[in-house]
């Protein structure tokens, strides 16, 4: 029986309501692959707390920065590259340290699923001196949150806790436990000898910084995330890092090894468990996904005596897997080892990538960019759904959030003579995007800027953004104009257009490319999965097959509701069953073969 | 032991979350622990969708290469696609409806006939199970019910009882549905001899 105690629960669903169990204050975030649904999560909840969705990381943080020193219980939740925007912070937080606990989740995505790389964000706990929790799964990610915030107070340390992808989007029985957390009083007090980092008080905080940290490592040895099974007589010992622990306990129990096992999860990596280990074995395998962080540490402290392997058999880049794992304990173990696996078949499969959706604004926005600067334009772009504009020939770049607008000044300053137009989502602009708006009038960029506004922050899920003026529990809030925003930047040309007028848009996109000096096109048009969910039905379209010639000009928008059927000598266009009725495809047909339907 | 690693494959926005969250839920029902992984974020754009689901489970949530007790295919292209995660006695149970990739909507590759996708699926599986699962959801009372079809065939296999799906049904899908998607479990179950 499913009891009240244990849930079926999302990884970030388990984190958010172990945020909420411990009584926090305030929690702030930023939209990304594998984060999102922490904050989401808390939104629908409607707990009592604060909850937002702060424009970038950066500011995320602050939030959770100033509630903290004020007393209150507080949390900024973001993707591994969202912590780079929010670094600047976070290391001089380091020296400031903290009063209500604060922990800071960054969700580190291995293997890119979801993101432009994979760097291992333990190495900014390194970097910063705070220490850091990598949970093995779900439930121990969901465990973590309560003895986070303990830790975070009782020395004053921000704490970093990193799920990956495979945890926080890992599902599994979560065994909830008892709020104990209580409400605690919030009081800015001053102390200007910690939250004023000037540089004579920074030289202080700096030197209790490195003296705290014997402390802090002498309390995680005691925490109960790292574990040590030295089995009588083994030869070799495997140390074992976060997700990548559940992958070497299979691992060893299906090869049947003889192995001492040491799991580490905290971060400084546990030195007297190791050293324990490293006194009962000859040969040592580490065992960690990404960068050889644990691996350091016990080259720093081994003898000469003991043979040490780890990212020379341990792939450094990519996601583990219990194959990876299991051939490399085999190898090391010097057992045959020759799993079964299925023959890959002969027959060629299409490749299915992921793509606009049928009815994408877009797509249309695209079309029409396309038209109006040529194909050889400069097309500098930006993070978001847009990013599949590469399937358009319309993304030439695709660096970090709001790299499109600076991107292209930089293009343009070195000299280039092709026209210029970068690609930016409404989220993505308010996010990063506004400075390098800024910045290009204030030197002169001669480029134009499409705002592709859809009204969400649609790749991450549909979160709500400030120019939608709604706020993450729903709430109407102030609604920035896009539009005004880029005229206080100094943007004289400012146009909005609707992608689903095609003409039109080349008409404006045409302007643009005239006007000498940053011009904004603004394309807005509502993301077509919101608006069907809020019941938008819109006449569907069909081909006229007298009229169709097979001239595949449709064919080459890319969108999923239209087919190619070979007929005979020549081919026709099919509109299939996935149409919304954007209406897009029958602008561009030169025949007029395309035409909406009746009913 | 009632361990049971299954792997479920499809096209973004066809289901596939909601199919291992049943399964999920209807196996804590009964006490067993549960390790899943899905697909969530940019790849959900009518990508190739992957999860993985892991009965019984006190481990990771990743099913090695050759060793899934089960395949559930929603789409057929996606089921051959991962192949290699199917052990020599496991079973597939897939819906023969494919759902044409942009690159074969545009002419420019080939989707494989239908029965060549069995062919080679049966090959190398102990079992294969092919269903027309529209056709059944549109019998059982809405096409979107193609996904609980699907699921009522695979129960025939997993280690968990016809009163955990239907309880874990009941309570993931909306409430005005859930008439209909029993109807579509109970179908998608008796295809299975």
């Amino acid at each position: 029986m499913e009891q009240d105690n244990i849930r079926y629960l999302l990884g970030n669903h388990a984190i958010a309501q172990a945020i909420i169990d411990s009584a926090v204050d305030v929690v702030a975030g930023y939209p990304g692959t594998p984060s999102s649904e922490i904050i989401e999560h808390l939104g629908l909840l409607k707990p009592e707390c604060h909850v937002e969705w702060s424009v970038n990381e950066k500011v995320a943080l602050e939030v959770a920065i100033g509630s903290s020193w004020s007393g209150g219980r507080s949390v900024a939740t973001m993707k591994h590259v969202g912590l780079n925007v929010a670094s600047d912070p976070l290391m001089t937080l380091a020296y400031t340290g903290v009063k209500g606990g604060l922990i800071i989740i960054s969700a580190d995505d291995p293997g890119c699923h979801s993101s432009q790389n994979e760097q291992d964000n333990r190495r900014y706990a390194q970097f910063a001196l705070i220490p850091c929790l990598d949970p093995a799964t779900p439930q121990e990610a969901y465990d973590m949150v309560s003895f986070a915030f303990e830790f975070s107070e009782k020395f004053e340390t921000p704490i970093l806790l990193r799920p990956t992808t495979r945890i926080c989007h890992g599902k599994s029985d979560i065994h909830l436990k008892e709020p104990t957390a209580t409400t605690h009083e919030i009081q800015f007090e001053k102390r200007p000898d910690q939250w004023v980092m000037l540089p004579s008080r920074a030289r202080v905080r700096h030197k209790l910084l490195i003296e705290k940290q014997t402390e802090i490592a002498k309390a995680l040895e005691l925490s109960p995330w790292n574990k040590l099974d030295i089995i009588e007589g083994a030869q070799l010992g495997i140390i074992a890092s976060g997700v990548a622990f559940a992958y070497t306990k299979e691992a060893i129990e299906k090869l049947g090894v003889k192995a001492s096992l040491l799991k580490i999860s905290t971060y400084p990596p546990h030195v007297g468990l190791i050293k324990q280990m490293l006194d009962s074995v000859k040969q040592v395998l580490i065992i960690e996904e990404m960068e050889p962080i644990v691996e350091e540490t016990v080259r720093s402290i081994s003898g000469i005596n003991i043979e040490i392997h780890g990212k020379d058999i341990i792939p450094r880049n990519g996601e583990l897997d219990l194959t990876i794992v299991e051939a490399a304990i085999a190898k090391i173990a010097g057992l045959d080892h020759d799993p079964y696996i299925p023959e890959q078949t002969s027959i060629e499969l299409p490749i299915r990538p992921p793509v606009m959706c049928p009815g994408c604004p877009h797509r249309a926005t695209y079309i029409a960019m396309k038209k109006s600067f040529g194909k050889d334009a400069v097309f500098p772009g930006d993070i978001g759904c847009y990013t599949l504009g590469v399937q358009l020939g319309t993304m030439d770049t695709c660096l970090c959030m709001g790299a499109s607008i600076t991107t292209a000044s930089g293009i343009y300053h070195a000299g280039e003579t092709k026209p210029i137009c970068c690609s930016i989502g409404d989220s993505t602009f308010l996010h990063t995007g506004i400075p390098g708006l800024l910045n290009a009038v204030y030197n002169k960029a001669d480029i134009t800027v499409a705002i592709l506004d859809n009204r969400t922050t649609a790749m991450t899920g549909h979160q709500p953004n400030p120019s939608m003026g709604q706020n993450v529990l729903g709430d109407t809030t102030y609604a920035v104009s896009l539009e005004e925003m880029a005229k206080a930047c100094g943007v004289e040309f400012v146009k909005t257009t609707d992608p689903f007028d095609i003409k039109k848009t080349i008409e404006i996109f045409k302007q643009a490319k005239e006007h000498k000096g940053v011009s904004v096109v603004i394309s807005k048009q509502e993301c077509i999965i919101t608006a069907r969910r809020r019941g938008q039905r819109l006449g569907l379209f069909a081909v006229d097959t007298d009229k169709c010639t097979g001239c595949k000009t449709c064919i080459k928008i890319g969108c999923p509701a239209i087919e190619f059927k070979e007929s005979g000598t020549k081919g026709k266009s099919y509109i299939n069953s996935f149409c919304v009725g954007c209406g897009v495809c029958a602008q561009v047909c030169p025949f007029e073969a395309i035409k909406e339907v009746s009913d | 032991m009632k361990e049971f690693d299954l792997i479920i494959v499809g096209v973004g926005g066809q289901g596939a979350i909601t199919a291992s969250d049943i399964i999920g839920k209807a196996a804590v029902r009964q006490g067993l622990p549960v390790q899943a992984s899905e697909t969530h974020g940019m790849a959900q754009r009518g990508g190739s969708v992957i999860n993985h689901v892991r009965l019984d489970c006190k481990y990771g949530s990743l099913i090695p290469e050759g060793r899934a007790d089960a395949i559930l295919g929603l789409e057929p292209v996606e089921a051959l696609r991962a192949i290699e995660f199917l052990s020599p006695d496991g079973v597939v149970v897939i819906n023969t409806n494919p759902v044409l990739p942009i690159s074969v909507l545009s002419g420019s590759s080939k989707y494989p006939e239908v029965e060549t996708i069995l062919t080679q699926l049966r090959s190398r599986c102990k079992q294969l199970v092919a269903i027309d699962a529209e056709s059944l959801a549109i019998e059982a009372g809405h096409p979107l019910t193609s996904n609980v079809v699907m699921i009522g065939a695979l129960s025939n296999y997993l280690p968990l009882d016809v009163r955990s799906f239907e309880e874990s049904i009941s309570k993931i899908v909306p409430p005005k549905t859930v008439a209909v998607n029993l109807s579509a479990f109970r179908l998608g179950r008796k295809q299975v001899e």
